[in-house]
């Protein structure tokens, strides 16, 4: 990792700290942390632009001295609400990053199920101490949300250069509808395929839908999301009720949406 | 107007003439949809074989190749105190849209209005649109059409040459010295007494095909009177606030500026993005407060700036009737049902 901590920066010749970040894993694939090191052609002016002081994919040791604590995965221990209560104390920024860290994630899928019944499946003969997967924002209070699963590494990284010179944090309000039909695509709806992007935050750049695969909402509501819309052009083109809820729910972003789907329609 | 008549066999001859002076962009296939429909688009052809003339509209509108949907307006190099803008990229090559009906004609003569027609050209639009060829080709009304309530059933300018297809040969009206000097090139004939009933005749049953109008008489009047229809509450409830309406519209140019330092600090750039008046924050001002927060306020707005703004400021609706949006749009919001429902009693 090139050490740069000397050369002192600027922007349009105000100068600027480079931020110490650290970055974190809770219950979680990691993959969000492995997006931000796909992309090597920036990796190095990323590398440069902040000091990282911890990134177990990237780096070993790590320093407990940071300003920003980027935060991957759900929490599903005791002790892990426990590092999230240090991070919390020692950061001045935390950024719940990905899926995992705003919503509960894919992990959330769990909470479904009975606890026990859940262990037996994963860990049989070997159960491990396991709660139902929270996000961040249920024990601490969280920043800033990078939303995606997993995240979109071009977004992140603009949303630490905003950070960095200062800049307010924007995310799109619209859905992905509006990044899909700017990437030429025909509407998989067209194709006979359900898909979430009306009720979905955008900011991934359509990227299931440029892929020939319906939105799974992994970002969570857009703002002001139709829902109720977007059930009935399901039911219109003949997707079952179940298929939108295990849709809606595969990432945890719409838990309030699905929660009332259920009390009003009594489903599972 | 200069008239002639050419073989089928000349289109391709005509194609290799003008492939070599730009980018060829016309109607190909692009997909069958789930009834099984031939579903086509606007792409970039090297192979007149592989072009479809005989299509219906375009999923996507035209303008994406003159008003892209993403365009990097600016680009900035840093240093210390200081900045210095860094020269856009080199000159495009020039478009030859190969097929364009008249609709989509009549909409980038609409956006010349706006684009051109200012006290400020759009420089990038302006460079295309100077540059561009267009051939047009006569079409077949499909359900959602409604081009001849609009006005925009015949293209009279906007285009280099227009082709109507009269069953082995096409009428071709040439409006350009460019393509004229082009039509000289090619096995071209007067048209004689014979090609000009024909031509009638083909214009005529084309109008018979027409199963869907819209009824703008006094319109902008209309709409004034019922700006607090209770049908707008009703078409609200059902849009998504997706953008896709405006997005797939040919005469939409809505757009939005985002300005981005670069992860090194030493470079910024500013980059266009369309955008549709029915997205949230549409107008949502500086402080926080949003003038149109419900959807149904927005879908409105969308229908006054086509159909009343528009048409007080231009004589015409920023609208060409090609039926695109009410195509694309997944809660079925269509122009003619909702001009329908807010003159009242016809839905
Ligand atoms: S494919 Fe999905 S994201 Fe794209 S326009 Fe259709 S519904 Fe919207
Ligand atoms: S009218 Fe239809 S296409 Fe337009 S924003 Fe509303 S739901 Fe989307
Ligand atoms: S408003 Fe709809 S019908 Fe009119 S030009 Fe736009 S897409 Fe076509
Ligand atoms: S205001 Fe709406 S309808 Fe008018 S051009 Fe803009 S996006 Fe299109």
């Amino acid at each position: 990792m090139p050490d740069s901590s000397s050369t002192p920066k600027n922007y349009l010749g105000v100068p600027v700290k480079r931020p110490k970040v650290a970055f974190f894993e809770l219950s979680s694939c990691e993959g969000c942390q492995l997006q931000m090191l796909n992309n090597e052609s920036s990796l190095l002016a990323f590398l440069d632009l902040v000091e990282i002081v911890r990134f177990r994919e990237a780096m070993s040791g790590g320093g407990d001295d940071y300003e920003i604590a980027l935060v991957e995965g759900s929490v599903t221990r005791s002790d892990e609400v426990e590092r999230l209560k240090i991070i919390r104390a020692q950061a001045r920024l935390l950024v719940a990053l990905g899926s995992c860290a705003c919503f509960g994630g894919v992990n959330q899928l769990k909470n479904r199920f009975p606890l026990d019944w859940v262990k037996r499946e994963v860990y049989g003969e070997h159960p491990i101490d396991t709660a139902p997967a929270r996000p961040l924002s249920d024990f601490v209070a969280v920043d800033l949300k990078i939303y995606g699963c997993p995240v979109k590494k071009e977004e992140v990284e603009r949303i630490v250069t905003d950070l960095v010179i200062g800049k307010d944090i924007a995310y799109p309000d619209y859905p992905v509808c509006m990044e899909c039909k700017a990437n030429g695509n025909l509407c998989l709806f067209e194709l006979g395929e359900p898909c979430l992007g009306p009720v979905t935050r955008a900011g991934c750049d359509a990227w299931c839908p440029n892929s020939r695969a319906g939105c799974w909402g992994c970002r969570g509501p857009a703002t002001d999301a139709n829902l109720a819309q977007m059930l009935a052009i399901m039911d219109e083109r003949g997707f079952s009720r179940e298929t939108v809820i295990d849709r809606l729910e595969c990432f945890g972003g719409f838990a309030s949406q699905v929660a009332a789907l259920r009390a009003a329609g009594g489903h599972r | 107007m200069i008239f002639k008549v050419i073989d089928r066999e000349e289109l391709g001859r005509l194609f290799a003439l003008l492939a070599p002076l730009g980018r060829v962009i016309g109607p190909v296939e692009i997909a069958r949809d789930r009834r099984g429909e031939h579903r086509h688009g606007f792409a970039e052809v090297a192979d007149f074989e592989a072009l479809c003339l005989d299509y219906g509209t375009t999923a996507l509108p035209a303008k994406a190749y003159v008003l892209p949907y993403r365009e990097r307006l600016a680009a900035f190099r840093l240093g210390g105190q200081d900045w210095e803008k860094v020269p856009g990229p080199d000159q495009e090559r020039p478009l030859i849209f190969f097929g364009l009906h008249a609709c989509d004609i009549n909409a980038f003569n609409k956006l010349d209005k706006v684009l051109l027609g200012g006290a400020y050209p759009v420089p990038g639009y302006a460079a295309r649109r100077r540059e561009m060829f267009v051939v047009g080709s006569d079409c077949q009304p499909r359900p959602a059409c409604f081009c001849r309530s609009m006005g925009a059933d015949t293209a009279r300018h906007g285009f280099d040459l227009f082709l109507t297809d009269l069953g082995g040969s096409y009428f071709v009206e040439i409006l350009s010295s460019a393509a004229f000097n082009l039509v000289r090139k090619i096995a071209a004939r007067d048209p004689e007494e014979d090609d000009h009933r024909r031509y009638r005749r083909r214009v005529a049953e084309k109008n018979t095909r027409f199963t869907t109008q819209v009824d703008t008489t006094d319109l902008t009047k209309i709409l004034d009177l019922e700006f607090q229809s209770e049908v707008w509450q009703q078409w609200g409830a059902r849009c998504l606030s997706c953008g896709t309406c405006a997005n797939v519209c040919p005469t939409c140019y809505c757009y939005t500026v985002s300005e981005q330092a670069g992860l090194d600090l030493q470079s910024a750039r500013k980059i266009k993005t369309l955008y549709s008046c029915n997205l949230v924050d549409f107008a949502a001002v500086a402080g926080g407060h949003n003038f149109r927060p419900t959807s149904h306020a927005r879908l409105k707005y969308r229908y006054y700036h086509k159909h009343r703004g528009f048409v007080e400021a231009y004589e015409e609706p920023l609208c060409v009737g090609c039926g695109r949006c009410g195509e694309s749009c997944l809660a079925g919001i269509t122009v003619p049902e909702v001009i329908a429902s807010v003159r009242g009693g016809e839905s």
